[in-house]
C-alpha cells in the first residue's frame, strides 16, 4: 500500500504571522527606513494661524540656503484639490483654514537643512475672524470657511423610518440625553512618511502607507495634474495605520511635486509633533437623543441629531455618519427612527477615518443611554438589552438582513462568565458606604458590518494565483496588510484548498502595478472579501490540479484531495502523486502544456445605500459584548480596570493568534478612548502634541481579558468567517462608563473618564447628597 | 560643518569606529554610520521606547543618548540577535506568541525584553508588564508580548 496522508485543518489553528520573523529580527524595511540613491529629504512649512488671508509667502532666503534643492508653494501646484468633497488644495495659496495648513515645502540634501530652510520662510497674513464650534459656525453671519458653502455645512445626512409621533404615543417613558465625544488621534508608531520617484516619461512611483492604493490613484492624480494610470503605488510595510491612511492628505502630493521639480527621489517624513498636529483625528460628535420605551422597557422610538465639527477641510470624518446612522437605527429593535447629521466647517483640525469609524462615537452614546433607560424602566442592564436585542436574519430599518448574528449569546455569555448580575446588584448598593475604593461592573454591546461596506461602486477584491514547478504558490492579492495579519489569513485559506504547507505560499500585496484591484483595508472587510477571492482562486487551481490527476489515475477528481503537498485519495489518504511532480508533468506536456494559474475577482452580494440610506451594504453583520469590572479611587478619580470579558460573534475563527491579537489591541485602543486619550484643541490649536501629554495605554495599564468567541458560521464568508477587527475598539468605552456609574452613582456623558472629571463628578454628587 | 568626534565601541560583538557630529544621537549614529534600522525613531523624546538598544547590557532610549556617549561601550541591537542562523529564543517566542502586528515597536520591545531577561530568572506577568512601561505598542494590547517574554524566561532560567 502507498503512503497515506491525513487531512490537516489549518483553518482555526494558532498560526504565526508570516511577516513576524522579519519583524523580530529588525529586517523589515518601512518607508521610514528606506533610502534611494540621490534621495532628497523634504519638510513642510505649516502655518501658525487658524484663519487668515495669505498676503505673501517669501521663500527666497530658503531657496538660497546651501543644500536646498527646491522650494515650492501653491503657485507651483496644479489646481486639483483633495479630500472627500475636493475642498483641500495640498498647498494653500489664498487663505489658511486650520493650524496644520501647508504653505510651502522644501527639498534638500538632509533633514537638518530642510529644518533650517523652513525657518527662513516668511509669510504675511491678514487674520480673519475664526470660528471653532459647530454652534457658532451655524449662526447667521458666522465667518465662512469654504466659499462654496456659505452655510458652513460640509455634509448632511438624514434618515427616518416609521413615525416619531407614533413612537411617542406608544411610549411610557422618554429619556433624553446629550453626549459630546472628543478628539483623539491614531498615534501610529510609524509616523507618516512617503517617498516619491518620477520616471523620465513623467510616470510617478509613490511609496506610500496608503490603505486604499487603487482608489488613491484616482484621488491623487488630479492634485498632480496627471492621469491616474500614470501613478504606481507601492506599499512597503507600515508602522500602523488604523484608518488614518484612507484618504489622500497634502503631504503626499507635495512630496511628488518636489520629486518632479528636482528630478530626484524625495522622502518626506513627519516628526512626532507634526504627526499629532497634522494627521487626521477621530471625528468629534455632539449627540442629542430622545428615546422612548414602554413600561416594560420595549423600545418605541429613537430621535437622534448630531453635529460634527468638520474642521477646515473635509476628509472621511464627515462621512462617519453613514456608520453612526447604522448603529443609531439598527442596534436593538426600534420601530420609529429619525437621525440627522451635519458636518460643520470650523477652524479646527479635521478628522479622518479611524478604526470603528463612526461607531465608536455612536456606541458610546447609545450604550450609555440604554443603561440610563434601564434604570428608568426599573430593569437591569442585561434585561433591557435582551428584551430589545436584534434577532438572527431580521431586517433592519435601513434594509439590511442581519444574517447569522448572535447578540443574545454575546450578552448571556459575557454576563455569565463575569457573574454580572450578582456583582452589579452588590456594587450599586455601596455608593454611599463611605469607602474610598469602589468596585463597579458595566456592560456594553454593539453592531458592526462584518462583510465589507459598499461605499463605492464596487466593494470587491481581486486575486491572481500561480503555482510553480515545485508546488510553491504565489498569491497576488489586492488587499493591503497594515500589520493586522491578513496576508497570513489569506495564506491559510489558500493552503487549506491546495494542501500545501503555509511556508510554501508567498503573498504579494504591495504594488498597484502587480496586484488586481481592491477597495482598501477598512470596514472590517479584508478577511471576508479578500479571503473569499483568494479562496475562489485557490479552488480554481485545485480543480485544475485534480482534473489533471484524474487523467493520470483511475480515480475521479471528486474522490481526490490535496494534502501535505500530494494528491491523495480522499477516503483513505493514499498518495496518488506528489503535487509538484504532477505540476511538472502538466507543464512539460508538449502541445498540451499547462501552467496552473487562476484569477478571481470577488464582488460581495451587497448594494450601496440609496439616497434614502436604504441598502444591504455589508455581506455580514456581527455583534460583540464587553463587560468591564473596575475599581474607582473616589479621592483621586482614578479608574483601574480589574478585568474585561469580551464575547464576539466572529463567524468562524481562521487564525486564533491573529484574532486574539486584534481583540486585545482593539480593546487597548478603546480603553484609551474611554479613559484618558484626549487631543486637546483650544481655539483651533493642538495643546498636547507629544506622547508625554497624550496618554496612550501602556503595558501596566492593560487589564486581563477573558475572551470568548461565538462561531455563527456565515454562509457567505470564507470558511464561515466574518470581519472582526473594529468591534473590540467600539464596545469597551461605554462598558467602562457604565461600570463607573455602577461603582459610584456618577455618570459622565462626555469621554474620556479622566481622573479630574471623575473626581469632580464624585465630589459634586457627594456635595449634593450632603445638601439634601 | 558640525564638529565631529572620533569614537570607537563594540557593536553587536564587533569593534567599530566612526567620526560622529556632537549633535547626533546614538540612534542617528547607528542609522547613518552603520546602516542599522531596527531601532526606530517614533518620537525622539524618550517617550515610546521604539529606539531601545542595550548599552553595556542596560536598555536605553537611543534617541536621547548622545552618539558620542557610545565611545568605549558595548552596544547591542536586534540585528545582533540573528546573524543568518537560528533566531534568538526570545525572537522565536515573539513569533510564536503572536506578539507582532505592524512590528514598528517590536525591535525596541525585543531589546527591552532582553534586558528584563538578563538576570536569568523566571519572570511573572506583572513584572514584565511593569518592565515594558516605557515601550509603547499601538497594535497589540501588550498581552501577547508579555506571553512571549514570560515563555522565553521559562526557557532561559
Ligand atoms: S524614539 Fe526614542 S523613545 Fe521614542
Ligand atoms: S506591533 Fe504595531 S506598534 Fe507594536
Amino acid at each position: 500500500m502507498n503512503k497515506t496522508i491525513d487531512r490537516e485543518d489549518i483553518i482555526g489553528a494558532r498560526v504565526a504571522k508570516l511577516d513576524a520573523p522579519e519583524k523580530v529580527t529588525g529586517r523589515t524595511r518601512y518607508i521610514n527606513d528606506m533610502v534611494l540613491p540621490r534621495m532628497l529629504r523634504a519638510k513642510i512649512f505649516r502655518t501658525d494661524r487658524v484663519h487668515a488671508k495669505i498676503l505673501k509667502i517669501d521663500t527666497s532666503k530658503a531657496e538660497a540656503l546651501p543644500g536646498v534643492v527646491a522650494v515650492i508653494t501653491g503657485v507651483d501646484a496644479p489646481d486639483g484639490k483633495i479630500g472627500v468633497i475636493k475642498d483641500n488644495p495640498p498647498l494653500k495659496k489664498d487663505k489658511v483654514r486650520c493650524i496644520r495648513d501647508e504653505l510651502a515645502a522644501v527639498a534638500a540634501e538632509t533633514e537638518e537643512i530642510c529644518d533650517a530652510a523652513l525657518r527662513l520662510i516668511e509669510v504675511e497674513y491678514e487674520d480673519l475672524p475664526p470660528v471653532f464650534t459647530c454652534e457658532d459656525a451655524l449662526k447667521p453671519g458666522a465667518p465662512v470657511i469654504e466659499v462654496d458653502r456659505p452655510d458652513n455645512i460640509a455634509m448632511a445626512q438624514d434618515f427616518s423610518a416609521g413615525d416619531i409621533a407614533e413612537g411617542e404615543k406608544a411610549s411610557d417613558h422618554i429619556v433624553e440625553g446629550k453626549y459630546n465625544v472628543h478628539y483623539v488621534t491614531h498615534c501610529n508608531m510609524g509616523v507618516s512618511c512617503c517617498l516619491a520617484d518620477i520616471s523620465v516619461d513623467g510616470k510617478v512611483t509613490l511609496y506610500s502607507q496608503s490603505q486604499y492604493p487603487y482608489i488613491m490613484k484616482m484621488d491623487l492624480a488630479p492634485a498632480l495634474g496627471i492621469h491616474p494610470g500614470d501613478l504606481r503605488i507601492i506599499q512597503p510595510p507600515v508602522g500602523g495605520a488604523f484608518g488614518s491612511k484612507l484618504d489622500v492628505y497634502p503631504y503626499e502630493p507635495i512630496c511628488v511635486l518636489l520629486a518632479r521639480k528636482t528630478g530626484r527621489p524625495v522622502k518626506l517624513e513627519f516628526s512626532r509633533e507634526e504627526e499629532f498636529i497634522a494627521s487626521p483625528t477621530r471625528q468629534p460628535v455632539e449627540f442629542r437623543i430622545r428615546a422612548g420605551m414602554t413600561s416594560d422597557g420595549i423600545f418605541t422610538f429613537r430621535d437622534i441629531s448630531t453635529l460634527l465639527n468638520n474642521g477646515g477641510y473635509t476628509s472621511w470624518g464627515a462621512t462617519t455618519p453613514y456608520v453612526t446612522m447604522r448603529t443609531c437605527s439598527s442596534h436593538y429593535v426600534v420601530p420609529h427612527i429619525r437621525y440627522s447629521a451635519r458636518a460643520v466647517y470650523t477652524n479646527n483640525p479635521y478628522a479622518g477615518s479611524f478604526r470603528g469609524y463612526g461607531n465608536v462615537q455612536a456606541t458610546w452614546m447609545l450604550e450609555t443611554h440604554v443603561d440610563k433607560m434601564a434604570e428608568v424602566a426599573g430593569l437591569d442592564p442585561l434585561e433591557i438589552r435582551l428584551r430589545n436585542a436584534n434577532q438572527p436574519h431580521s431586517m433592519t430599518p435601513q434594509g439590511s438582513n442581519l444574517g447569522c448574528i448572535d447578540l443574545v449569546g454575546c450578552i448571556k455569555i459575557s454576563a455569565e462568565k463575569s457573574d454580572f448580575l450578582k456583582k452589579w446588584n452588590a456594587y450599586s448598593a455601596q455608593w454611599d458606604n463611605g469607602e474610598r475604593y469602589k468596585r463597579g461592573i458595566g456592560i456594553a454591546t454593539s453592531l458592526h458590518n462584518a462583510g465589507g461596506a459598499k461605499i463605492h461602486k464596487s466593494d470587491g477584491c481581486g486575486t491572481i494565483l500561480t503555482m510553480d514547478d515545485y508546488a510553491r504558490v504565489t498569491v497576488m492579492t489586492g488587499a493591503s496588510d497594515i500589520g493586522q495579519g491578513s496576508d497570513t489569513v489569506i495564506a491559510q485559506i489558500v493552503a487549506q484548498e491546495l494542501g500545501v504547507p503555509l511556508r510554501d505560499i508567498t503573498v504579494i500585496n504591495n504594488d498597484t502595478a502587480l496586484g488586481p484591484w481592491d477597495v482598501g483595508v477598512h470596514a472590517s472587510r479584508t478577511t471576508y472579501i479578500a479571503g473569499n477571492s483568494a479562496k475562489r482562486a485557490a479552488l480554481d487551481a485545485r480543480n485544475q490540479i485534480l482534473a489533471a490527476a484524474e487523467k493520470q489515475s483511475n480515480v475521479t477528481a471528486d474522490q481526490l484531495d490535496l494534502r501535505g503537498g500530494h494528491v491523495v485519495q480522499a477516503d483513505n489518504g493514499e498518495v496518488v502523486i506528489e503535487t509538484g511532480r504532477l505540476l511538472r508533468q502538466m507543464h512539460f506536456a508538449g502541445e498540451d502544456a499547462k501552467l496552473v494559474m487562476a484569477t478571481d475577482y470577488y464582488e460581495p452580494p451587497t448594494e450601496p445605500e440609496d439616497e434614502n440610506h436604504m441598502g444591504d451594504m455589508s455581506a455580514a453583520y456581527s455583534h460583540a459584548a464587553h463587560v468591564a469590572e473596575i475599581i474607582v479611587d473616589t479621592h483621586t478619580g482614578e479608574i483601574e480596570i480589574e478585568k474585561i470579558w469580551s464575547v464576539q460573534d466572529v463567524g468562524k475563527i481562521i487564525n486564533l493568534n491573529g484574532l486574539e491579537g486584534q481583540i486585545e489591541g482593539g480593546i487597548a485602543m478603546g480603553i484609551g478612548y474611554g479613559l484618558h486619550e484626549d487631543l486637546k484643541i483650544e481655539k483651533g490649536i493642538v495643546q498636547n502634541p507629544a506622547f508625554r501629554d497624550y496618554h496612550v495605554v501602556t503595558a501596566p495599564e492593560m487589564p486581563p481579558i477573558d475572551m470568548a468567541f461565538i462561531e455563527t458560521d456565515d454562509h457567505e464568508g470564507p470558511a464561515g468567517a466574518k470581519g472582526i477587527a473594529e468591534l473590540p475598539t467600539i464596545v469597551i468605552a461605554p462598558a467602562l462608563g457604565n461600570a463607573l456609574y455602577n461603582a459610584t452613582g456618577v455618570r459622565i456623558d462626555h469621554p474620556p473618564l479622566n481622573p479630574e472629571k471623575v473626581a469632580r463628578a464624585i465630589w459634586e454628587r457627594s456635595n449634593k447628597n450632603d445638601a439634601e | 560643518m558640525p564638529h565631529k568626534v572620533d569614537i570607537a565601541f563594540t557593536l553587536n560583538g564587533r569593534p567599530v569606529a566612526a567620526a560622529v557630529p556632537v549633535s547626533a544621537s546614538a540612534l542617528q549614529v547607528m542609522n547613518r554610520d552603520f546602516d542599522l534600522t531596527s531601532a526606530k525613531l517614533a518620537c525622539g523624546e524618550g517617550e515610546c521606547g521604539a529606539c531601545t538598544i542595550l548599552l553595556d547590557g542596560v536598555s536605553r532610549n537611543s534617541c536621547l543618548t548622545p552618539g558620542v556617549d557610545l565611545d568605549g561601550r558595548d552596544v547591542e541591537t536586534v540585528e545582533g540577535l540573528w546573524t543568518g542562523n537560528g533566531m534568538d529564543l526570545l525572537q522565536d517566542a515573539f513569533v510564536e506568541a503572536g506578539a507582532v502586528q505592524c512590528g514598528f515597536c517590536t525591535p525596541g520591545m525585543v531589546m527591552q525584553a532582553k534586558f528584563l531577561l538578563a538576570p536569568g530568572k523566571k519572570l511573572t506577568r506583572d513584572h514584565v508588564l511593569r518592565g515594558l512601561e516605557g515601550n509603547v505598542c499601538r497594535c497589540t494590547g501588550y498581552h501577547k508580548i508579555v506571553d512571549a517574554i514570560v515563555a522565553a524566561s521559562g526557557e532561559t532560567s
